[in-house]
């Protein structure tokens, strides 16, 4: 899964004159440029491929039949999902936020929950109890329903932060409701929706376990199927070129987006509540299209899998090796929670602390991981370890630094939060008081950002414990996940023991659910 | 006794010079206000003060010790100078018994002591198991005040530690807080963009502009001898009048005025002359100029009008008592109390159109 992170606007630059302060350590600079050129690997590499294999050589292997079917599998599956998710999320949102529709709460948690569903579980839900649905219609139906709550969330944030007054500015001006949403909420909401659009389509792109299921081909099930017929294949690194170009395209339209359009409410004083829409008789058919949503994206999933711990639970379920592969997955998820933290602290202090021209770029350097999937950030490690590093490969550091050249962006985030809880202005009045350096950290600057580093660390060992497609190209041989066993017992039909694996997946997944809810919601607005 | 010396202190931030040459003294148990308009330098002084930055040139004593100017600067944490930043800065995750016994040694960190330093700032020691942010304004900058107190620091620093308080909490937080110094017998330096401030609560005012100290004095003698026509607008609002001066008269459109030097020195031929509003008094009829009542902006206590010379158009300021305001357009007659400040000419600063100026301390 890529990242639900938001690249930070550059927001907080530093008050004129006074906190131009001293020049950032040399060390902390120096910590930050090796973590940079960490997460920065898999994409060197990628280049590296690109150049060495030489112009001829690679127009003959990415301009070929295959590669245009998978581009257009990939586009088209994009398009209908994005599409899809979009009408879905900004409906439920105008629903939530602007109308009268009972139970608004509940609502709200019922959409936003099926992110607790992986995706690769959700295909294996529907898959499992219809074996018809695969191809594009599968992969679309399934993807949007796992994906239509990163819409949903923003949309709501954004509806949630809409000044009321503009709407009623419009209503004075004579336009009706109808009238009034097209012009006037849909186009601020543009932001918020763009933005929500380009997740789904990196998630998309990046989409590997339940596009696999499902049989439907892509560019990360194709870099898969190379991969695991010849281990060094310049086919497969070629195909990563091209899908990381496409990432690399969403990403920056991505910091564009941020960089440009801010629809913030303007002025103090506390918004006032919204006039919401009555819905009148329409309420019936709108509860019944919000249940059928709920149904489909949540019921079919969590119901399949209890049928199959049912029927499972009759021919018996190995709890020693479930046992097992559960330590296995919180313990690499602690390590590699504790280290992605570790690395991010380098990056967010200079981006708080030192502002300035290098830490901006060795900040951003971090989000970059945050667009490539998973199979190329593995196909990179697994590559350059055969070739430069070979007693790394197949090893447990090899996989914990996967995990964090992926998931670091989301410690950033966090870290950098964390860190402005903690302003100089603070240490400085510690000093003052008598405290040494190390007595300042001691009793100030650690205890106030250590809750912010705790829910970095949270958001990263949620993520590993669910990580399918790394996990399986660089996990030792032997090492056995949560999601490594579910794959293999799902991908053999063994439908009745892959469910308690789905079902602990799904359980891991929901706290993650609920943080990264937290942070869309304070990210958006 | 002096608490703290500067002399020669230049700082620069890249190719920003912020502070070109400070001499300062600071004399025991006295309250300095360093006062100057934002961007003058005043913060940059406090941080070098307190060790926070270091100068790139230039001497500071504290009690007689020199902290920077031999060999390496001693560090902030070694200097026992208390620090009240703006809005006060509370540690958020501590109590406010633990934020005033931060920089206590563990063992002196008593209630009783907590309470003490509570009741000095005019808290009630109840306060003491808050958190900072269950505190108003005014109460987390005593609280950060008594923090400072604390480990009875030599100085006690203070930046700009009121201008985010509303008006009304304002005036008694400034009371309360110098009110805790003078019980404290503690130094201090109170670094404010605000007159007003400066001249209410301090016993001695230092004027900077531009990186430089240009004046430092008793709040009277700033008012009234003003250094420079800049410092004089500077301080409160003035009124500026070319005149020629002999034999310790001036010369101008208000008549002959008694004049005065300026501190450095007596002059003579063409000067500008300097007058408070309240040097100008209005009447109806009898001695003086001719003047017409252009506005009159109405404070309650008192007004401030702005009248025009009939002879020559010259603008002047002049304030009257609350109930003594003239109406807009009706004439009245001007004469002068007091002594007239007297500037060479060349000194006035820039811009100054050579019939008469009015300065005022937001036009600075």
């Amino acid at each position: 899964m890529v990242a639900v992170t938001a690249a930070p606007a550059d927001s907080a630059a530093p008050p004129a004159g006074r906190s131009r302060g001293p020049r950032p350590p040399a060390l902390l600079v120096l910590a930050a440029t090796a973590v940079a050129l960490l997460t920065l690997l898999p994409l060197g590499f990628v280049a590296y491929e690109a150049v060495q294999t030489g112009w001829a050589e690679a127009s003959r292997l990415i301009f070929r039949q295959r590669t245009a079917d998978l581009l257009w599998n990939t586009v088209r599956l994009t398009v209908g999902s994005v599409a899809l998710s979009l009408a879905l999320g900004v409906g439920a949102a105008w629903l939530v936020e602007r109308s009268d529709l009972p139970g608004r709460r509940a609502w709200t948690v019922l959409l936003v929950a099926p992110l607790a569903v992986p995706s690769f579980v959700n295909a294996f839900g529907w898959i499992s109890i219809a074996p018809g649905l695969d191809g594009y219609t599968g992969a679309v139906t399934i993807t949007t329903l796992s994906y239509f709550p990163l819409v949903f969330l923003p949309a709501m944030a954004a509806l949630r932060g809409l000044d009321p007054g503009l709407e009623e500015s419009a209503y004075s001006l004579g336009l009706g409701r109808r009238a009034t949403f097209f012009r006037v909420v849909l186009p601020q909401l543009r932001p918020a929706l763009l933005g929500g659009a380009l997740l789904v389509s990196l998630h998309l792109l990046s989409e590997f376990g339940a596009l696999a299921l499902l049989r439907y081909p892509t560019f990360t099930t194709a870099i898969y199927d190379q991969f695991q017929s010849s281990f060094n294949s310049s086919a497969a690194t070629m195909l990563a070129g091209v899908l990381v170009l496409l990432c690399l395209a969403l990403l920056l339209a991505d910091l564009g987006l941020r960089g440009r359009s801010r629809y913030a409410r303007i002025g103090g004083g506390a918004p006032r509540p919204v006039a919401r829409a009555p819905l009148g008789p329409a309420v019936w058919p709108v509860l019944a299209g919000l249940t059928t949503l709920v149904v489909l994206a949540l019921g079919v999933p969590i119901g399949s899998i209890v049928r199959w711990l049912l029927a499972g639970s009759s021919t018996g379920i190995d709890t020693h090796r479930l046992l097992q592969a559960t330590g296995t997955s919180l313990s690499l998820g602690a390590v590699a929670a504790g280290v992605t933290v570790l690395l991010a602290i380098p990056a967010a202090w200079l981006a708080v602390r030192h502002r300035g021209r290098v830490s901006v770029l060795l900040e951003r350097s971090t989000y970059v991981s945050s667009a490539l999937p998973g199979i190329v950030v593995a196909l990179a490690l697994v590559t350059i370890s055969i070739r430069a590093a070979r007693p790394l490969y197949q090893t447990a550091p090899l996989l914990i630094a996967g995990y964090a050249i992926l998931f670091i962006p989301r410690a950033v985030v966090t870290a950098r939060a964390a860190l402005a809880q903690a302003p100089p202005v603070l240490d400085s009045v510690a000093r003052s008081l008598g405290e040494g350096t190390i007595g300042t950290l001691r009793r100030v600057t650690l205890p106030l950002i250590t809750p912010g580093l705790g829910a970095g660390a949270a958001l990263v060992f949620l993520a590993v414990v669910t990580e399918l497609t790394a996990t399986l190209l660089l996990a030792p041989l032997g090492t056995r996940t949560l999601a490594t066993e579910f794959w293999n017992q799902s991908n053999s039909l063994a439908y009745g023991a892959a469910a308690p694996y789905a079902a602990l997946l799904v359980a891991l997944s929901a706290p993650a659910t609920y943080l990264l809810t937290r942070q869309a919601r304070r990210a958006t607005v | 006794m002096t608490a703290l010396t500067l002399s020669g202190v230049t700082k620069a931030f890249g190719s920003a010079q912020v502070l070109r040459g400070v001499d300062l003294h600071v004399p025991a148990r006295s309250l300095t206000a360093v006062l100057g308009p934002s961007g003058c330098g005043k913060t940059t002084l406090l941080r070098l003060v307190a060790g926070f930055d270091d100068p790139d040139a230039g001497m500071i004593a504290l009690g007689g010790e020199t902290v920077v100017g031999a060999g390496r600067p001693r560090p902030p944490q070694h200097r026992r100078v208390g620090y009240v930043p703006q809005e006060g800065a509370l540690f958020p995750h501590l109590s406010v018994a633990a934020n005033v016994g931060f920089g206590l040694a563990r063992r002196q960190r008593s209630a009783g002591r907590v309470g003490e330093l509570l009741e000095l700032v005019g808290l009630s020691p109840a306060l003491a198991s808050r958190h900072p942010h269950e505190l108003s304004g005014g109460q987390q900058q005593r609280v950060a005040l008594a923090r400072a107190l604390a480990p009875r620091p030599s100085i006690v620093l203070l930046d700009e530690p009121f201008s985010s308080l509303d008006a009304g909490l304002r005036e008694s937080t400034r009371r309360a807080v110098a009110d805790a110094l003078v019980a404290a017998e503690a130094t201090a330096v109170l670094v404010t963009h605000d007159q007003a401030e400066a001249l209410s609560l301090a016993d001695q005012v230092a004027v900077m502009r531009n990186g430089r100290l240009v004046q430092l004095a008793a709040p009277e003698i700033v008012y009234q001898s003003p250094s420079d026509a800049g410092v004089a607008g500077f301080v409160g609002e003035a009124v500026l009048l070319p005149a020629s001066v002999s034999n310790g008269y001036a010369t101008c459109e208000l008549g002959s005025l008694a004049v005065r030097g300026t501190v450095s020195g007596p002059v003579s031929g063409q000067v500008r002359i300097l007058l408070r509003p309240e040097q100008l008094l209005l009447s109806d009829s009898g001695a003086g100029v001719e003047a017409r009542v252009r506005d009159v902006s109405y404070f309650g206590h008192d007004a401030s009008v702005r009248l025009e010379l009939v002879a020559g158009g010259t603008e002047v300021l002049a304030r009257v008592a609350g109930h003594e305001r003239p109406r807009p357009g009706s004439l009245v007659r001007l004469t002068v109390t007091g002594e007239a400040l007297a500037y060479p000419a060349g000194t006035v600063p820039a811009g100054t159109v050579p019939t008469g100026v009015i300065l005022t301390p937001s036009s600075s």
